[in-house]
């Protein structure tokens, strides 16, 4: 008769004595594979990330995919009409090529959307996690600052200071960046009051570990998640945004152009050349729709409670 | 209910002050305040630039001004316009009732229609109806709502002249309602059309949760029929967060609002701000901020109260 004997030594006949396949371990999916999973079975996500990437590439491409200069100034060829040779989405008010305009455009634009998220995530996670962290006073005073400015319409903020403070591609991409960190620093704030309790912090605590070791190591990446779908769903917030501003006039500043900005003196000629205002909104709207699905996506997928809820 | 009534107005006064002070702070702080327009004169001397802003009172320290402004607001006295001198309570008194006329009309339409959809979406859960009404919703909440006014006016004045092209009504004409109505409905279709995609997702999650619930199930199992079920059973138990809603989307609302009533010239308080702003006009735009946070904060106010009326489960304390 067959004795199965643990042998400290072969970690195999210890899982083989468990009853465990020793390969199963390879075979126990990661939550981030899981996630991901989780992710692509949500097919407009999916679809939102592939549209996503081409727009970026295409950006990131302009100066090789764009055929004309986007500056170049040809008057002769004023409100030429799409699909005439030369001009395959047509030309705007000084006969300037739509194509490549809005090639490059798209670089402005989705540099704003990135940029700004980033000075969103960055300022909404600091202040969510020490006010949920420390809590108190600290947490009163950001929570009622966070509050003003909540219980505000973001656009009459934003007009604000773009016109104050005087447009450039940084000074736009701080404001919406400092206009937007609100419902992260919330969400992460809440959150944060309930795992700061949890058992890991308090023995973490109990081990001598700093406030700023705890933050930064069991409650931050905790917070990823929420993060992750913040992050997504700035960028979309943020390129609207930059449409607003610059539609407005207080946005980026021509010559250079943004989708947002090639609107701005559309509603002078979209009567006669209704192509000069319809494919920057429609790019803006493919952008902002697909980084809206990817962030829905990512929500579904990595909160593990949620099932398919819309 | 009267305690809470008194606590919740405290605290909404805190706010007002915080955003004003947040507010007035960066007017007074930006570079070139309202006599850059008179630097451009060649003639004009430094002294003249000096006496230009102490008669506007600039020259004193911004808390001293914040305080005396907050003082005249107090007393009913919001200041002059700097661009026409007329009294700001007056040139808003003339812009609230456009916005709140385009407003309410939207939040009206978009509290039917996104209701609608939501409940019918919820009700046959991952159908066409659903999934088409979910993609909808999420392309709606990503137009550009300036760009989208731009393609109905293109379309709907423009092209087939059904409606006019802005305004809120014909010049010159004596009032008539259906002119009102016909210069009214493009705009609030459009300001609506982002609120409807907000109603219909959390409609929709809503009713998602109470439809299984076993009360829901129990009254089928009665043979009540299937309408009274859904509105009178499911409906009556989601609407609470819904209201909820409805106040966290004022903010949404005024901000749609300044962007439609500037592609519609709409005569509203948002376009107010927006002509405001290229003239550095201080007074006015306080004004609109002022106006604007009242009405956000008497809104939620009046959201949370409501609640206590359509669920009589809740209790504010």
């Amino acid at each position: 008769m067959a004795t199965v004997v643990a042998d400290p030594e072969n970690p195999e006949s210890l899982a083989s004595l468990a009853g465990l396949d020793p390969n199963a371990r390879s075979r126990v999916d990661s939550p981030w594979r899981i996630a991901a999973r989780r992710f692509f079975r949500h097919r407009l996500a999916a679809a939102g990330l592939i549209i996503s990437l081409l727009l970026i590439l295409s950006a990131i491409f302009a100066p090789v995919l764009a055929p004309k200069d986007p500056l170049q100034i040809s008057i002769l060829d004023k409100f030429v009409p799409p699909m005439t040779v030369g001009y395959p989405l047509g030309a705007d008010e000084v006969g300037r090529d739509m194509l490549s305009r809005l090639l490059y455009a798209g670089r402005i634009s989705l540099l704003v959307g990135f940029a700004a998220m980033l000075v969103t995530v960055i300022v909404g996670t600091v202040v969510g996690l020490v006010s949920g962290y420390y809590g108190g006073t600290v947490d009163a005073v950001l929570m009622r600052f966070t509050d003003a400015l909540l219980s505000f319409p973001t656009v009459f903020l934003l007009l604000v200071l773009a016109s104050f403070v005087g447009a450039s591609l940084l000074s736009i991409t701080l404001i919406i960046g400092l206009t937007s960190w609100m419902e992260l620093a919330r969400i992460l704030r809440n959150q944060t009051l309930t795992l700061r309790e949890a058992d890991y912090v308090q023995a973490g605590r109990a081990l001598g570990a700093t406030n700023p070791w705890l933050i930064s190591r069991h409650l931050l990446p905790n917070s990823l998640g929420p993060i992750m779908v913040a992050a997504t769903l700035n960028i979309a917030n943020a390129v609207l945004s930059e449409s607003y501003i610059s539609y407005l006039g207080y946005g980026i500043q021509p010559p250079a152009a943004s989708w947002g900005n090639m609107l701005n003196n559309a509603q002078n000629y979209f009567r006669d050349a209704p192509w000069v205002a319809l494919f920057p909104g429609l790019l803006i709207t493919l952008t902002v729709a697909s980084f809206n699905f990817i962030g829905d996506g990512l929500r579904d997928a990595l909160d593990p409670r949620a099932g398919r809820r819309g | 209910m009267t305690a809470y009534l008194f606590r919740r107005l405290a605290q909404s006064a805190v706010l007002l002050v915080l955003i004003t002070a947040i507010a007035f702070g960066l007017m007074r702080l930006a570079p070139g305040g309202p006599e850059a327009v008179y630097t451009l004169s060649p003639t004009i001397r430094a002294e003249d630039i000096a006496r230009i802003r102490a008669s506007f009172g600039l020259d004193q320290p911004i808390p001293v001004q914040y305080v005396k402004w907050v003082g005249g607001v107090l007393r009913g006295d919001w200041g002059r316009s700097y661009r026409d001198s007329r009294p700001v309570l007056e040139v808003i008194g003339g812009r609230i009732p456009a916005t709140l006329e385009l407003a309410g009309t939207a939040l009206v339409f978009a509290v039917v229609v996104g209701v609608a959809i939501g409940v019918l979406g919820a009700i046959r859960p991952h159908s066409a109806f659903d999934y088409l009404s979910t993609i909808g919703a999420m392309v709606a909440l990503s137009v550009p709502t300036f760009w989208f006014g731009l393609m109905v006016i293109y379309v709907f004045a423009e092209k087939l002249h059904w409606i006019p092209s802005g305004g809120r009504e014909t010049l010159g004409a004596p009032f008539s309602l259906a002119d009102r109505l016909n210069h009214l409905v493009a705009p609030a279709l459009v300001l609506g059309l982002v609120l409807v995609a907000g109603w219909s997702r959390y409609t929709r999650a809503a009713m998602l949760e109470t439809v299984n619930q076993d009360y829901v199930r129990t009254a089928r199992a009665k043979g009540i029929a299937e309408r009274p079920v859904i509105w009178g059973h499911a409906f009556r138990n989601a609407v609470a967060p819904l209201v909820t809603l409805a106040g966290l989307q004022i903010p949404l609302l005024f901000g749609g609002a300044l962007v439609t009533e500037s592609v519609f010239t709409w005569p509203g308080m948002g376009r107010l701000f927006v002509d405001s702003l290229g003239y550095r006009d201080y007074p006015v735009m306080m004004g609109v901020l002022v106006a604007t946070a009242i009405l956000v904060l008497l809104g939620n106010l009046l959201a949370d109260l409501l609640i206590v009326f359509v669920d009589p489960r809740i209790r504010l304390r």
